[in-house]
């Protein structure tokens, strides 16, 4: 039972990056853009984060410096796609091997600057982002730590989702943006600034995306720098995004399942002898076979967005 | 009654230019419309009209000139501008988001929050019941056939409050009878003091519709005549600028004998929904058999079942008595039945845009010569001789067609088709786009091919022209056959109300003969 619970706790813990990720992908795609570039972004964000944190020792600046380093990045995007009408898919495979490579060159650099020739983030700040602990609730019995056991990553994942999710079902805004996503056209002559908003929710998701990296580098790498350290996150969160069918709620159980599939191994009864490098793949054979699956044709209203992939020049015709 | 409305004017365009590049789109257009009254601006493609409402709207700004509203001159920037000093356009491709309901649709872009959705729904149903409309609010777009989702178009600019209404060939994809009701619709705004501005290249529509007529030809506004006052002739040659022949020729052919005949088929779409059910008809050497139905009745799917693109559920299709179903486009043609297929999507289907003429010409011929080497030698010939027969408007065989203009594209396509001597061909709505001189070019290279026997299967939208062209109509309704009817013994309202799916009483014995 306790490892039941234990597996549970680590598969949420572990699907959080890719929640992250999914999330900042939907806020790309609802307005007609496919963002290929989550891996790079998330490399950004990942060093904005940790450098920052390292300096301040500051929990709270290094995820806005996170945040903000994702914006940055996926600004960079908008403005190559949505001004300068790049194409988008191969706008965002050079951001993911420009957000990688620069990651690391910063990385690097630091690296050899360093005292000792190691990055570890200071104690005060490691402090703040281990798991909370309310005081009653967390010590409920079982519900205290399948509920409340986790970093504050986890707490911010599931609002951010849940917002989102509001977001786009139940105001003005998102109506205008999923819109625009369908139908650049039809929103242009209603009087939406189609540009605008997509700017805005694209650098949104890019900020999103840019705090799931620094996930990976404060709470997977517990802290210490190193190179690489999305690690191919940021493609199953895009895939994840199909996965969703655009939906940031469902995006939560998605990534948690995706977590799941990265923990079973240690859960795993040893006697069962099956190779570590069959759990390394799983995931990805699983994304593979999700992006089978749901490709297959669906109801209008659960696929992506009608333009998406697609840049909107007004004077086209 | 006129001198009333002389200081009632609603808009009006002064001097209005518009380049884009080298080409004078506008060239110092006057227009005015008062208020209560229908204005129809009539032109052939390329006159400038959607240019010129396109200002109106806000897509588009003027290089010269300016526009007054209510006597007060204003720029608008933007189609927000336009919406608020009443100017509501209904384009001719809707800008309706299709997952969307009709009243999100409808409210898009409006201050309105969503959290009072009666409050919506009842002003919506308010304007409906206002102006004769009839939706309902909660259906989404792709549930909707092409007269609703214009009707959703409409509530739309009346919802944001609009006076000036702007519609672009709105009777374009309409049944007649579809039509009547949404010029009733017009009426009515014009009994209310709106001012209506129709767009159209259909004469008969401008004469029972408007009030008065500006003409535009080749960027310039020629004349604005009283409708009353006009009649089809005098309206043509001021929009083509000379007088034109405008009946279309139907020789007869004797000795007609069966060439193609279809029994019992029935198509699927790509997304499973059953676009042909059990449709059975026969087509003759030497004929033109017209096929009318509001669009997506399956024509498309027709089209493209007979010439094996798309896979058949049931059903045969016999080409003198041979089974064609289940062979591949590449087989059919190597049986030696040349049946030539004009797609309705030019460039997406016919044509490869970014090749110039020869290299489209190879692509139908290169088949048949030998050796992995393609000559361009022949294909280069033909190309030139289309150009100098058909009269085609282009600065090189080798320039790319997506260059060359609509009209000009079609001849290309339609001229590649013919050089390969067909027994059977297939035309999807090949005047679509077309200006009057180039369909009427269309229609008597059609019927050349009519009277060199050659079968001809006619997909049109122009109620008038199937008429008048075609030797037999067939009627298409949600996939099925509402009617096969002779051209010369039937109505346009009879056409009409089969498109909506209802069979004709005298019609079951012409079926009974196929």
């Amino acid at each position: 039972m306790s490892m039941i619970i234990k597996f549970i706790v680590a598969s949420i813990a572990s699907g959080t990056p890719i929640l992250f990720g999914t999330l900042g992908e939907i806020c790309h795609e609802k307005v007609g853009h496919l963002n290929l570039g989550v891996e790079g972004i998330m490399s950004i964000g990942a060093v904005a984060g940790f450098m920052v944190g390292y300096r301040t020792d500051s929990f709270v600046l290094a995820l806005i410096a996170a945040f903000i380093g994702g914006a940055l990045a996926s600004l960079l995007y908008a403005l190559l796609t949505v001004t300068f009408m790049a194409n988008q898919n191969v706008t965002g495979l050079t951001l993911t091997i420009f957000g990688v490579g620069l990651a690391n060159f910063i990385g690097y650099y630091a690296l050899q600057h360093s005292e000792n020739g190691t990055l570890k983030l200071p104690e005060n700040i490691t402090a703040q982002m281990r798991n909370v602990s309310i005081p009653g609730l967390s010590n409920i019995p079982v519900l205290g730590e399948l509920l409340f056991s986790y970093t504050p990553f986890v707490y911010i994942g599931i609002i951010t989702a849940l917002l989102l999710g509001y977001y786009y079902k139940r105001t003005k805004t998102g109506l205008n943006v999923r819109a625009i996503g369908e139908n650049p056209a039809a929103a242009d002559a209603a009087g939406i600034k189609v540009t605008k908003c997509k700017y805005l929710n694209i650098c949104l998701g890019g900020g999103i995306c840019g705090i799931g990296g620094a996930y990976t580098i404060m709470i997977i790498n517990k802290g210490v720098w190193i190179s690489d350290c999305v690690g191919g996150l940021g493609w199953i969160a895009v895939a994840l995004v199909i996965f969703a069918t655009w939906s940031p709620v469902k995006a939560i159980l998605g990534s948690f399942v995706f977590g799941a599939l990265r923990q079973i191994r240690y859960y795993m009864p040893n006697s069962i002898g099956i190779s570590t490098a069959i759990y390394d793949m799983l995931p990805y054979a699983i994304t593979l076979l999700v992006l089978v699956v749901t490709s297959v044709r669906m109801v209008r209203e659960k696929s992506q967005p009608a333009a998406c992939g697609t840049n909107y020049f007004r004077e086209d015709r | 009654m006129t001198a009333q409305k002389e200081n009632n004017v609603a808009i009006e365009c002064r001097g209005i230019t518009k380049r884009f590049g080298s080409v004078v789109a506008n060239d110092k257009i006057n227009l005015t419309v008062r208020k209560g009254e229908i204005l129809a601006l009539l032109g052939e493609n390329g006159s400038g009209k959607t240019t010129l409402m396109n200002m109106l709207s806000g897509i588009y700004h003027p290089d010269e000139g300016s526009i007054l509203v209510d006597g007060r001159e204003v720029t608008i920037n933007s189609p927000t501008d336009a919406t608020k000093l009443g100017i509501g356009m209904i384009h001719q491709h809707f800008k309706l988001v299709e997952v969307f309901s009709a009243m999100e649709n409808i409210v898009l872009g409006t201050r309105e929050t969503l959290q009072k959705p009666k409050e919506m729904k009842a002003r919506i149903e308010e304007l409906s019941a206002r102006f004769g409309l009839e939706i309902d609010p909660q259906e989404k777009i792709y549930n909707m056939s092409v007269s609703e989702k214009q009707t959703v178009e409409i509530l739309k600019v009346l919802y944001r409050g609009a006076k000036i209404l702007i519609l672009d060939e709105p009777t374009a994809v309409l049944t007649p009878q579809e039509t009547e009701k949404l010029f009733e619709i017009l009426r009515r705004m014009k009994s209310e003091g709106n001012a209506v501005i129709i767009i159209t290249h259909k004469l008969n529509e401008v004469l029972s519709i408007s009030d008065r007529v500006t003409i535009l030809r080749k960027g310039r506004s020629i004349e604005t005549v009283v409708t009353s006052e006009s009649d089809v002739h005098s309206l043509t040659e001021l929009m083509v600028g000379r007088p034109v022949e405008l009946s279309i020729d139907r020789p007869p052919v004797e000795n007609r004998s069966e060439i193609l005949k279809v029994v019992n088929l029935s198509i699927r779409k790509p997304d499973g929904a059953l676009a042909l059910n059990d449709v059975s008809f026969t087509i003759n050497r030497g004929e033109i058999l017209g096929i009318a139905g509001v669009a997506g009745s399956g024509q498309k799917e027709l089209c493209e079942g007979l010439v094996g693109l798309l896979s058949v559920e049931k059903g045969a299709i016999l080409y003198d008595k041979e089974n064609i179903v289940g062979k591949t486009p590449a087989e059919i043609i190597d049986l030696g039945i040349s049946m030539s297929f004009i797609p309705e999507d030019r460039l997406g289907m016919g044509l490869v845009a970014g090749m110039g003429m020869v290299e489209n010409m190879l692509l139908k011929s290169y088949r048949s010569k030998k050796g992995p080497f393609v000559k361009t030698q022949p294909a280069r010939e033909q190309a030139q001789r289309l150009i100098k027969r058909l009269e085609i408007v282009t600065p090189g065989v080798d320039t790319p067609v997506r260059m060359m203009s609509g009209g000009n594209v079609q001849k290309v396509l339609l001229g590649r088709e013919i050089e390969s001597s067909p027994n059977v061909l297939i035309t999807a709505y090949p005047v679509r786009g077309l200006d009057i001189n180039s369909s009427y070019t269309v229609y008597e290279l059609l019927n050349e091919q009519k009277k060199k026997n050659v079968a001809v299967i006619y997909v049109g939208e122009d109620l008038d022209v199937l008429l008048e062209l075609c030797d037999r109509i067939m009627v298409l309704c949600h996939g099925k056959i509402t009617g096969i009817v002779d051209a010369d013994k039937v109505t346009k309202d009879e056409i009409g109300l089969m498109m909506t799916g209802e069979q004709l009483q005298s019609e079951s014995e012409t079926e009974g003969e196929n």
